[in-house]
């Protein structure tokens, strides 16, 4: 391959330059190239002559292509022309604190000329948070989490539904022995690329973890995430029952809701039933433990319902009364009337009923693992980019610069610095590498306007239109991405 | 903050590829996969700051050795020193002429003093370090024009052997050369010493005051290389056999010398198109394996079990 050397051509009115490029500081005459071979003085000019390999993700296969930006605002639809996105993916590191990125890539579309600065970053300050949809007791708040026993991250704050693991981090990676580092440089990389880890945390739960597929906790999958527990699903749906019934029954292994002693039902004065229930009371119409867990109705053991009931105070309760009895994810309900010995019978449900427990099923949504990547562009990858690094952060913050990792959209932390998350699962295969550091390196890619680039310092000498990377580079393929775990 | 060098993986995921400035080391170690990694680990962490701390001693590095005193203070930067010292009462030479060697032993070092692997190299543009542990062997293919490199034979180092260092020097690499030899491949115990032998060698394929032989000072083509004002080979003109014969006898000659000295297991010699060959086990044929394209730089030799 030629590369810029060739066409260098010595001028005698130039002068030798002094190459900081790194600490040998060649004095380079025109015409001649440093000890590295990869700087050279150009006509007293200091210019990098290194080839650029350039990466190109074909849609041949029918894979999925990551739309840039698609739908957005923003209106530079960069490099879209046949179904070719160019992606940091492979675009190869060098050392940014001296060297512009690898590709600086324009392409004028509708008139306006727009450059993608396209490196791969690498990244010690980096880790995943990983969202796994479950209910179940995975550990106590900030336990350690490990991988064959090295401690790769915590748990931490709980959110609705969902417990939350944070993975990684400088401290594991680099700050811990050498197996640590090792170990959680390859849970890092496996998640992000889409592979199941398993996972044990201190005082708590084993689980497999992958993006975008079910978790297992304990061996058990995780199917579906219920609406709440049976508490917040009586707060849910108290008004959609008023009215239509005297009392309803949310069976859950964590709280059973009863309606007419819950806050809830209180408020819709909704009468007391004389319901009696098992288990332990916990505030008014929130039960725990009324039976044991399990596989039946709400992750209880049970296949009966009435099971969790003792018999209707006689004082308070009458005949003809109307109960439901649902679980947390409506795939078990029942309607019962009181008989004349103020036993439970059950009956056809009717149909306004039904309409709830369909509700509460439409609400439940598949339980799924998603990992976020998060990661900050330091000074010297921004350095790579714009020769004034920090133009490129209040460019980011005035959201003249896109950022992307791998073409997938990211959302960039307000505050100092880049600090970005993206979703794993948008992002194409094998996405993520890593280097013995350890550290991950994954891509990232910053797109603006050439005018804006050249206003915020960039290497504008750098600058090469994308039909030149197609026709001069090497040209790699990759394989199209396989799975679409992600639902619509 | 440090300055961290370049690193990643070759295309084929296996060997690592280090760059720092002018340094580019491909690295591959064998065993097993938890050795490998430690291996790897401890090349990255010995080579990041390796190149500044050698430049801190630059000056010093660049002046012609002497054979006995050196007030040089780094690691690499004494290995180098006694790489070239055997050489400094008799040749003009500087400690720079075995950077290369060195730099691949220093790293090669490391790999090996944290993990425990069967067979490593550390090829450092050509100048390599070998490890090889128990009953495990290299092939190791000669070239013979470091500018169009191509394969013109093979030879093979063995555990048993001595030989852990393999390093090619001549006029069209990109270092320079007193001589006109276009590449002479050298065997030694350890890289600093082949690559500082290579070019003691090299130096020594000449034909003096031959009318077809550009010479330059070095400093006219490089402001601050290590040879200063010496005459450095430019261009070869075509050269009758004879005159090829007289060319390399006088490098074999000094081959032979620094073989029967210890500095050196073996050598070849090559000048346009012909070969002299200096104690190589396999390689006294020197069998052409046009089929193999090697590439140039980082590729100059290749290894293969």
């Amino acid at each position: 391959m030629l590369t810029e050397a060739t066409s260098i051509s010595s001028s005698g009115g130039a002068d030798k330059i002094r190459c900081d490029a790194c600490p040998v500081m060649c004095y380079i005459k025109p015409g001649a190239a440093g000890a590295c071979d990869r700087y050279a003085n150009n006509n007293g000019e200091l210019v990098r002559v290194d080839p650029h390999v350039v990466l190109e993700r074909t849609m041949s296969h029918g894979g999925r292509l990551v739309p840039f930006q698609a739908g957005g605002d923003w209106d530079g639809k960069i490099v879209h022309e046949s179904g070719v996105f160019v992606t940091a993916i492979g675009a190869g590191t060098t050392y940014p604190d001296y060297k512009p990125a690898p590709f600086i890539v324009s392409s004028e579309i509708e008139g306006v000329e727009m450059v993608t600065v396209v490196t791969e970053g690498i990244f010690s300050y980096c880790g995943v948070k990983v969202k796994i949809d479950t209910d179940r007791y995975l550990g106590p708040e900030t336990a350690t989490v490990r991988v064959q026993g090295e401690a790769v991250g915590h748990v931490t704050t709980g959110e609705y539904g969902s417990q939350m693991l944070s993975l990684g981090g400088v401290h594991h990676l680099t700050g811990g022995s050498k197996k640590e580092g090792r170990v959680t440089c390859d849970v890092l990389m496996d998640l992000s690329n889409g592979k199941p880890v398993e996972m044990t945390i201190d005082g708590g739960a084993t689980v497999v973890a992958q993006a975008g597929h079910p978790p297992i906790v304990n061996g058990v999958l995780e199917e579906r995430m219920r609406v709440g527990c049976g508490s917040a699903t009586i707060g849910m749906f108290a008004k959609q029952w008023h009215g239509k019934i005297d009392e309803v029954v949310v069976v859950d292994d964590h709280i059973t809701g009863v309606l007419s002693e819950h806050q809830a039902g209180k408020l819709l004065d909704i009468p007391d039933t004389g319901i009696k229930m098992k288990g332990r009371r916990s505030t008014p119409g929130r039960y725990f433990q009324v039976a044991e867990p399990g596989t039946g109705w709400g992750g209880t053991n049970i296949s009966d319902p009435l099971s969790v009931l003792g018999p209707f105070d006689p004082k308070t309760a009458r005949p003809g009364m109307r109960m439901m009895m649902v679980s947390t994810t409506g795939e078990h309900a029942a309607y019962f009337e009181l008989d004349e010995a103020l036993k439970p019978v059950e009956k056809e449900m009717p149909t306004d009923l039904k309409l709830s427990v369909e509700r509460i099923q439409e609400n439940c949504e598949p339980a799924l693992c998603t990992v976020l990547f998060m990661g900050g562009a330091g000074g010297s990858l921004r350095s790579g980019v714009t020769e004034n690094p920090v133009r490129l952060t209040r460019s980011v913050k005035d959201a003249l610069t896109s950022v992307t990792c791998g073409g997938a959209p990211v959302y960039v932390w307000p505050g100092g610095g880049i600090t970005f998350m993206v979703d794993v699962t948008r992002m194409p295969e094998g996405a993520f590498g890593y280097v013995p550091t350890p550290a991950l390196v994954a891509p990232i890619e910053f797109t603006l306007r050439l005018s804006d680039y050249a206003a915020l310092g960039g290497h504008m000498d750098h600058v090469r239109p994308l039909s030149s990377l197609k026709d001069n580079t090497e040209l790699r393929q990759l394989p199209p991405q396989t799975t679409t775990p992600r639902r619509a | 903050m440090t300055r961290l060098p370049q690193t990643g993986w070759l295309a084929d995921g296996k060997r690592l590829h280090l760059q720092d400035g002018p340094i580019d080391l491909i690295v591959e170690a064998r065993g097993t996969d938890n050795n490998i990694r430690a291996a790897y680990e401890a090349a990255v962490c010995r080579f990041t700051g390796l190149l500044d701390i050698l430049c801190d001693e630059l000056p010093e590095l660049r002046r012609a050795a002497h054979s006995e005193v050196s007030t040089l203070q780094g690691r690499v930067a004494r290995r180098m020193h006694a790489a070239v010292a055997p050489f400094a009462a008799t040749d003009f030479i500087t400690p720079m002429a075995a950077v290369a060697g060195a730099v691949a032993e220093e790293i090669l070092g490391a790999m090996t003093a944290s993990a425990d692997i069967d067979r490593a190299y550390v090829n450092n543009g050509g100048d390599i370090a070998l490890h090889l542990a128990r009953n495990e062997r290299f092939t190791i293919g000669l070239v013979d024009h470091l500018g169009m490199p191509s394969l013109i034979g093979k030879t093979v180092i063995e555990a048993s052997d001595l030989t852990r260092g393999i390093a090619t020097s001549g006029w069209h690499g990109r270092s320079f050369s007193l001589g006109i030899a276009d590449a002479v491949t050298v065997l030694a115990r350890t890289a600093a010493q082949a690559d500082a032998a290579a070019t003691i060698i090299a130096n020594a394929v000449d034909l003096p005051g031959h009318p077809l032989i550009v010479r330059r000072p070095a400093s006219e083509i490089q402001s601050d290389t290590d040879l200063g004002a010496c005459l450095v080979t430019r261009s070869v003109g075509k050269l009758s056999h004879h005159e090829i014969a007289t060319a390399l006898d006088a490098g074999a000659q000094k081959a032979r010398t620094l073989l029967a000295t210890g500095l050196i297991e073996g050598a070849a010699l090559h000048v346009q198109g012909e070969t002299q060959v200096v104690a190589l086990k396999n390689g006294e044929s020197a069998l052409p394996c046009a089929e193999i394209a090697v590439r140039k730089r980082n590729l100059l030799h290749a290894a293969e079990a």
